[in-house]
This record gives structure tokens, C-alpha cells and sequence, in this order.
């Protein structure tokens, strides 16, 4: 096997045609994820969102992130085991995968959601309760767009691990980029194993790719930590003053001219800050 | 005007210690805050004054006892309506750190309805008022100084004009000088707008240098006394007042009395550059050095200045004060003047002339007694 053997793979019209042709298995491989997502999204983001806001029964976002130590593939066949006798159809095989997929997909969305809305300060909640918005209000306009980041990370996370797992789909018969595994496998085709791997590998890159743009677009510069970024330089370009050093900050307020910028990202979500090297922890002296 | 009565807050005992009824964050209390004024509640911490503040906006809910505002029972209104109409500023301000400092500002003219352009044109006008740079609009609360914060969140809670405003330790979050500043540039801002605010704190410097009242709250949420600053610190009711308002009170009581006229000293002065031939030949040891507009820079010894007076020479212990400020100012003056001579200037902050600290503990003792022999209407008059 060489890397030409890998190119005439992927060279090959036939390869490209029909339902084990690559455009079909991959579109079987994104409605597995898809599908899988959005069951896991209805169920984890209410439920994250909720143990978030109330702060009561915080075991369960432990004990999913505990639930994913059980072997996926393992979990498949018992499933299906107990399912396949009940149904008489191709949902014999596609309820037990899209089971397996959604419990590995719950954890990392339940925990960014959980994070997110725990993220938001409790004088920022505070401040709009008492400004007079409605509780429907306090989640849509403050605890998500602050919790969104965390929220991204945990989808980002579950995308790429339902789209690297959605192969095992195949093993209990249905399609998918998993189908070019299993059978390359069985008839001892490694390079049909191989160009099956880069493909998953691609479309995950891929999907993550999409997600990270949306990110970028939908969070707010505000808690990204991209605006103190930003800011700065321009405050470096533009202003014949030295940056008030960070200690000082504070007192930077004496001038209301001054180019105060300071990263007191107390109000950030955690990780996105120190993601992004903002100064966070550092605005009380 | 806020008004409580009779208004109590219990909280369910949830500790399972068995106390029977609760404990009790505030207890029947009956307060009212004038129109226009500022009235500060103050105590130490467990006396509830928190609670008696977020009860008028109902983030609390009383257990009984009624709180109107201009006559109108809050249990009636519609609690997002009351919310909206009532200015609310909060420890760590509490911005949204997805909006910019614009978008924060105009969150409750947008709640309330108003066009967006409207909206901003307003907040604009705000941050100015607050003492922010308009480029800051832009800005994300991450982007500024605890400070800028706390005027932002001035600014936000001003946006839809209300009548009055809640200010829970607005300024408890920063440090001493910034909170100076703020407190200057809110007092500013209060005699333009006339707000009725009700303010909580837990220091007493703060409450006596914003209150127009200051109610004082014990532990358990009893009021102890509702009175103006300079009554409060020169008449407590009891030990508990007397030992909160602190130290230092009679001194402190100076800042509400204004200086009176009093005859100062002509002091005579050099310039910097002086020769050290120029400043002996006054004949006092300490002399005092005063800039090109008149403005005193500090005293300067006699006996160390070598060949001229330069400016590390200046001793800058001494405090300078105004003579349309208060009596504690002049008599601080005296007090931290080198020369035991203290500086007085005007209000551009040229020198007058001096006063010793004998003459200024005169001027106190003689208005102390104009007050004793006068009328208690008149007495009220002359605080």
C-alpha cells in the first residue's frame, strides 16, 4: 500500500457512484450525526441550561461525564440485542446506534451548557431581574449569549466525537463512512480501510471548521476576549501614551481620555478567556 | 417618595436548628425617602439593609408591610412595569459583558419600547454625563477599569429617566481614590437630576457624606435612628449608634459646619528659585513657597534650603483649605501645617493667608455656643 494506491482509490470513478459510493456514505454519516445531535441537544441543552440557572442536582452533569467510560461498541450490541427482537424493520439497527450516539453526545453538551449559564455572574442576572426584564427575557438576551461560547465548545466536542464514532453504525449493518471499515476489514481491503479513516477524519475537520466560523460570528466580541484584544493593538497604533499597566488599572479612571483598556474579564467565561490569554483573574489589585 | 410601613421580612428557617419562626432580616420597619433626597441605609452586615433595598424593587418580597412609591403600593404594580420605572445600580455593576457599553446603557429604554436610535442618542448623552469618553461606547465592560464600570452602571440605571433610584454599595467595589471620584461625580450629578435614591452601604463615611438621611440598622433589621449626617454624629440615640457611627466624631461633625470668616494672617511668602539669603531674612523657621498665580506649593525650612528654593525642598505634609470650605478642612489645615500656621485659599486656589489652630478651636467653641443659647427651631437652622 502506497500513497498512489490511496490516490487511485479516491481517483476512481466507482468509487464515487451508486450507494457505496463516497457522496452517499457521507451523506448517511452526516444524518446519523445530524439526527443524533439534535435528540442530544433537546435533551441536554434544557436540561444543562436548567441545573445551570438553579444550581440543584449538579450530580447530573458529573455522572453523564462519568457515563462516557462505557465502551460505545459494547453499549451498541447490548442494545441492540434488547431492541432487535422488538422491531421488525431497519430500526431494528438504527434506534440502538442512534441510542449509543446520543448518550455519548449528552455529556459534553450537558456540561458546556451547565458551564455556560454558570458562567454568568451573578450581579449581571441580578442587574436585569432588577432592570425588568422576565425570566424569559434574562435567558435570551443575558444567559445565552454569555453562556454561547461554552455552550459551542460542548457542541464542537460532541460533533466531532458522534462523527468519529457514527462508524460503528456499520457494524450492526447500516451505512455510513463506517461501511468503508467494516468491509475493507472484512475482505482484507486495507486501503479501502485507510481512504474510509480520512474520510471521517475530513468531514470532522470539516464540521468543526463550520462550527469554529459560527463561533466566531455568533459570540460576542465582548466575552471572546477578542474585543480586549483588538482594542489594544489599535490603543498601541493610535495613542502616544504607554498602556496603563494592569496593576494600575484601577486607577487608570482618574482621566476619562486615558486609554484604559484592561482586560478584567471576571464577567468572561473562564475558559474562553484564558483560551485567548486574556488577563481574567487579575482586575482587583 | 418611598415609603415602607410596617414592613417586615422573615426568612423560613431552613437550618433545621429549630428557632421557630425564622430569622428575621427586617423587622416592622416604618421609613420614608424623601422625594429629591438622598437616603442611605447603613449598618453593619445581617442588618438588613440589602434586604430593605431589593424589597422596594421586589427581588424580595416582604412577608408583611406595605412600601409605596409616590403613593402607590409596589404589591399592586405589574413587576417588570415597577422594575423598569425604578434606576438600579448594583456592587459589581453588573454589565452584560456581550453588549457594548452603548447596548448596556440603553437596555431599559429598548425594554421599555423606545427606538433604538432614540435609545442611543440618549445613552450617548449619559456616558457623557458620567464622565466617560463617548469612544468608550463602543467598548465591552472587559475593556474597562472597575471604575468605568460603576459609571456605566450609573449610566445604565439613569437611561429611562426614572424618578427613583436603588443603589446597592455602588462604589464598595473600588479602590479608595477612584471611589473618591465617584462619589464627588455622583453628589455632582444628584443636584442636577434630583433623583429620590435610596442608598445602601456599609460604611459610615460614605453614608454621612452622601446622605441627605442616613437611616442606621441593626442586626435583626431594627432601624436605630433616621437622621441628617451631622445630627447623627453629633446626637447618637444609643450605644450602638454611637459606637457604629465610630471615632473620631466630634472631629469628623466639622465637615457639615462651614468655615466661618475669620481673620487670617498675612503670611509672607517666597518663590521658588529663591535665594537661601531671601527666605532667612523673613525670620521664621518655616517658610511658606507659593507659585506664579499666587497658589501655595508648600513650606520650605530655613534652615535646609542650601543654596535656593527648589522643589525638593517643599515639605508637603500640610493640607490647604478652602475658605468656602468646612470647618474640619481649616482646622485639619492648621493641624498638618509644619509651621503650625494653617493655609488658606480661595476657591481659584490662591492664598489668602494663614490660621493657627487656636483660632480655628475658638471659631468652633464660639459657634458651639451660639448654638446652646439658641432656640431649637434655630438650632436646626444653624446644622
Amino acid at each position: 500500500m502506497s500513497l498512489a494506491t490511496i490516490w487511485d482509490w479516491f481517483t476512481d470513478p466507482a468509487n464515487w457512484q451508486g450507494t457505496d459510493g463516497v457522496p452517499h456514505r457521507v451523506l448517511e454519516h452526516l444524518f446519523y450525526t445530524v439526527l443524533t445531535l439534535l435528540i442530544a441537544l433537546v435533551i441536554a441543552v434544557p436540561l444543562g441550561a436548567w441545573v445551570g440557572h438553579s444550581g440543584r442536582l449538579r450530580w447530573l452533569v458529573t455522572g453523564a461525564n462519568a457515563a462516557r467510560a462505557v465502551p460505545t461498541l459494547g453499549l451498541l450490541f447490548a442494545v441492540s440485542m434488547f431492541v432487535g427482537p422488538l422491531i421488525q424493520s431497519d430500526l431494528a439497527f438504527v434506534i440502538p446506534s442512534i441510542t449509543v450516539l446520543v448518550l455519548l453526545a449528552i455529556p459534553p453538551l450537558l456540561s458546556g451548557t451547565y458551564a455556560g449559564i454558570d458562567s454568568v455572574e451573578p450581579a449581571a442576572r441580578d442587574a436585569a431581574r432588577g432592570m425588568g426584564m422576565t425570566g424569559w427575557q434574562v435567558l435570551t438576551k443575558v444567559e445565552a449569549p454569555i453562556a454561547l461560547p461554552l455552550f459551542l465548545s460542548g457542541l464542537r466536542s460532541a460533533t466531532l466525537q458522534v462523527i468519529a464514532t457514527a462508524t460503528i453504525a456499520a457494524s450492526v449493518s447500516l451505512g455510513g463512512l463506517g461501511r468503508y471499515l467494516i468491509d475493507g476489514l472484512a475482505s482484507r481491503d486495507y486501503v479501502q480501510m485507510v481512504c474510509g479513516s480520512i474520510l471521517v477524519a475530513v468531514l470532522a475537520l470539516v464540521a468543526d471548521g463550520i462550527l469554529a466560523l459560527l463561533e466566531k460570528r455568533a459570540v460576542s466580541p465582548g466575552i471572546s476576549g477578542r474585543a480586549t484584544r483588538v482594542a489594544r493593538s489599535r490603543a498601541r497604533n493610535s495613542d502616544p501614551h504607554p498602556e496603563p499597566d494592569l496593576d494600575g488599572a484601577d486607577r487608570s479612571d482618574t482621566g476619562p481620555r486615558q486609554p484604559a483598556v484592561v482586560g478584567s474579564g471576571s464577567t468572561g467565561p473562564v475558559e474562553a478567556t484564558a483560551a485567548t490569554g486574556t488577563p481574567s483573574e487579575r482586575d482587583r489589585p | 417618595m418611598i415609603r415602607f410601613e410596617g414592613v417586615t421580612k422573615r426568612y423560613a428557617d431552613t437550618s433545621g436548628t429549630d428557632r421557630g419562626d425564622g430569622s428575621v432580616a427586617v423587622d416592622d420597619l416604618t421609613l420614608e425617602a424623601p422625594t429629591g433626597k438622598i437616603t442611605v441605609l447603613v449598618g453593619p452586615s445581617g442588618c438588613g439593609k440589602t434586604t430593605t433595598l431589593r424589597m422596594v424593587n421586589r427581588m424580595i418580597t416582604p412577608t408583611s408591610g406595605t412600601i409605596s412609591i409616590d403613593g402607590r403600593d409596589t404589591a399592586s404594580l405589574d413587576v417588570a412595569e415597577l422594575r423598569r420605572g425604578i434606576g438600579y445600580v448594583i456592587q459589581h455593576a453588573g454589565l452584560f459583558p456581550h453588549r457594548t457599553v452603548l447596548d448596556n446603557v440603553t437596555t431599559v429604554p429598548r425594554l421599555l419600547g423606545t427606538d433604538k436610535r432614540t435609545a442611543r442618542s440618549r445613552a450617548m448623552e449619559l456616558i457623557e454625563r458620567v464622565g466617560l469618553d463617548p469612544a468608550m461606547a463602543r467598548r465591552y465592560p472587559a475593556q474597562l477599569s472597575g471604575g468605568q464600570q460603576q459609571r456605566v452602571g450609573v449610566a445604565r440605571a439613569l437611561a429611562a429617566d426614572p424618578p427613583v433610584m436603588l443603589m446597592d454599595e455602588p462604589f464598595s467595589a473600588v479602590d479608595p481614590v477612584v471611589r473618591e471620584q465617584l462619589q464627588n461625580e455622583f453628589l455632582r450629578l444628584q443636584s442636577d437630576l434630583g433623583k429620590t435614591i435610596l442608598f445602601v452601604t456599609h460604611d459610615i463615611d460614605e453614608a454621612v457624606k452622601l446622605g441627605d438621611q442616613v437611616a442606621v440598622l441593626r442586626v435583626g433589621g431594627v432601624l436605630a435612628q433616621l437622621d441628617s449626617p451631622a445630627k447623627l454624629l453629633a446626637d447618637p440615640v444609643d450605644d450602638f449608634v454611637a459606637g457604629f457611627v465610630g471615632r473620631d466624631r466630634g472631629y469628623r461633625a466639622l465637615s457639615f459646619a462651614a468655615a466661618p470668616e475669620l481673620s487670617l494672617t498675612d503670611e509672607p511668602t517666597v518663590a521658588l528659585g529663591a535665594s537661601a539669603d531671601d527666605v532667612r531674612a523673613i525670620g521664621t523657621p518655616w517658610v511658606l513657597c507659593v507659585g506664579d498665580a499666587g497658589e501655595p506649593l508648600g513650606w520650605v525650612r530655613a534652615a535646609a534650603v542650601e543654596s535656593e528654593v527648589t522643589r525638593t525642598v517643599l515639605h508637603r505634609g500640610g493640607t490647604v483649605a478652602s475658605t468656602t470650605g468646612s470647618l474640619r478642612a481649616l482646622l485639619d489645615a492648621a493641624l498638618s501645617s509644619p509651621s503650625g500656621r494653617g493655609v488658606v485659599a480661595d476657591d481659584d486656589g490662591r492664598l489668602v493667608g494663614t490660621v493657627r489652630a487656636a483660632e480655628v478651636i475658638a471659631a468652633i467653641e464660639a459657634r458651639r455656643d451660639a448654638v446652646a443659647s439658641s432656640t431649637p427651631a434655630e438650632e436646626a437652622t444653624a446644622r
